[in-house]
């Protein structure tokens, strides 16, 4: 499908995903916490959207929402102007950890989502994918071989091998350490860029959000509310000392309430 | 200087194998026969053709009673587990039964399939399906929520979702439980041999003892009940180390 330049966040096309007046209250020992209220999203096609908030916010039951792990009490989410009611295949949720079968191989991994593809076609991409996430060499290796960003960029893997319009990441890079982290930026980046799926990117990570995002969406803390949008209008690649991108560092910290020094 | 892994319990048993020769030399009566005795005793047996006959005999009743409770006790613990709805009905019933002695089914057995090689098996399916029983159901209940989600994404059929996650997420406790369990088999086989039947290990050692105080061939039974349920447990743990089976292990 061919990208045309003219399709800038906030113009009028029908939008990839739409949440309306999305609500989610969950029932703790006979007593009703909500978690979500209200919350109105638009997201086209082929954008790339952080979620930021506070930490237990909600971000995660959101994004489960919109991907159909869990059904919203209130309000509805579509995709493609179709109500989402369940899990499906054309949008695949990458999980903080763990996420991987450990009992099948990198291979197997990848191939997870293809047994109905024919075999030179399941190959073809398993070895295209294999080379899109760098892990060349690993191919007959178990996860428990890999490290956590290998084991993440795996999981990434998966998902666009089946090629989903949609890639949900919660917390990708959450429990991997701070300099792999910065790597996967830039990779998730260089997919994104020669892909180009729709993302919707959980972070608690304020420069992440920044260096990944052509939107944040900004939540409230519990029950979570939409409190902001904040387009990041920075080319990539991102100069993260640029004065414009400091600028939207701090309007961000203090949407989410921190104090600028410590 | 390395000493090869099995050097140091070969000599510690040899040492002990040794002590015990010399105290029973020095008290000389119907304590317990010696070493040589019961090496003698093995011999024995070997040469009247009975060892090889008793071994399979009781391998025979382990390996069906075994089976059979494996091939229904984790198809339905699976299912349980991951039915909370029927595991809450059955759970109370399983609770129960759970800590009776399958010897306790013993007049039971004999009752519904007379004295033979039917109640054997049936009583080593009976003290090996509850222990596997709970082992299905907890390791269901123990499947990490992201394999479960992660299978669910990918929109497989009902079917492809046992077989492609819920069986390889589970094959690792059920080993454990099904090594665990050989064992219990191997404990109940030789107690109903001493009761219902005329062949088998467990017989022997009664037998041995009815037949003319022959302490040589208990102690022989003993002896080769130990080392098959040694073999046995080797065997199973071999199973473990299968990689795509032990991932549990080798995942922090």
């Amino acid at each position: 499908m061919s990208q045309t330049q003219v399709v800038v966040s906030g113009t009028k096309s029908a939008p990839k995903l739409r949440a309306e007046h999305l609500g989610v209250v969950y029932d703790r020992d006979g007593q009703s916490m909500p978690v979500l209220e209200d919350i109105d999203l638009d997201i086209s096609d082929g954008e790339f959207i952080c979620l930021v908030g506070p930490s237990g916010c909600g971000k995660s039951t959101l994004l489960n929402a919109m991907a159909g792990f869990l059904s919203p009490t209130s309000g509805s989410v579509t995709i493609d102007r179709e109500t989402v009611t369940g899990p499906d295949p054309r949008r695949i949720l990458v999980f903080q950890e763990r996420g991987v079968f450990p009992w099948l191989t990198v291979e197997g991994n990848i191939g997870f989502g293809l047994s109905k593809l024919p075999r030179a076609e399941r190959e073809r991409r398993i070895a295209h994918y294999v080379k899109t996430v760098r892990l060349e060499g690993f191919e007959n290796s178990y996860p428990s071989d890999l490290s956590g960003g290998m084991k993440q960029r795996l999981q990434v893997a998966r998902a666009l091998a089946v090629n989903p319009d949609i890639l949900f990441l919660d917390e990708p890079f959450g429990a991997l350490d701070s300099i792999t982290r910065v790597i996967m930026r830039g990779e998730l980046l260089r997919i994104w860029q020669a892909e180009r799926r729709t993302i919707l990117f959980v972070t608690h990570d304020i420069d992440e959000a920044v260096q990944l995002a052509d939107r944040v969406v900004v939540l409230s803390s519990r029950p979570a509310r939409i409190k902001e949008v904040l387009t990041i209008d920075i080319a990539h690649p991102r100069n993260i000392s640029s004065p414009r991108y400091l600028e939207l560092r701090d309007e961000l910290l203090k949407q989410i309430g921190l104090a600028y020094e410590i | 200087m390395r000493f090869p892994r099995w050097l140091r319990p070969a000599l510690f048993i040899a040492a002990l194998l040794a002590i015990w020769e010399i105290a029973v030399d020095l008290h000389p009566g119907q304590i317990l026969p010696g070493p040589v005795s019961v090496a003698g005793g093995i011999v024995d047996l070997l040469q009247h053709g009975l060892l090889l006959k008793y071994v399979v005999a009781s391998l025979f009743r382990v390996t069906w009673g075994f089976i059979l409770a494996a091939v229904l006790a984790i198809p339905i613990g699976l299912a349980l587990g991951w039915y909370r709805r029927g595991e809450l009905a059955f759970n109370p019933l399983v609770q129960i039964f759970r800590p009776v002695s399958p010897l306790a089914w013993i007049p039971i057995a004999i009752l519904w399939f007379g004295v033979g090689d039917l109640a054997a098996i049936f009583l080593i399916f009976v003290g090996c399906f509850f222990p596997l029983l709970l082992t299905a159901m907890s390791a269901v209940h123990n499947i990490p929520a992201v394999y479960i989600n992660a299978g669910r994404n990918f929109g497989l059929s009902p079917s492809a979702f046992v077989s492609r996650v819920l069986y390889p997420a589970v094959i690792p406790q059920l080993l454990v439980g099904l090594r665990i369990t050989l064992g219990v088999a191997w404990l109940v086989v030789v107690a109903a041999e001493m009761i219902s039947v005329n062949s088998g290990l467990g017989f022997l050692i009664v037998d041995a003892r009815n037949a003319g105080n022959r302490y040589d061939l208990v102690l022989a039974g003993m002896v080769i009940i130990g080392v098959i349920g040694l073999l046995l447990d080797i065997g199973m743990r071999s199973l473990e180390q299968i990689k795509s089976f032990r991932w549990r292990s080798l995942e922090s």
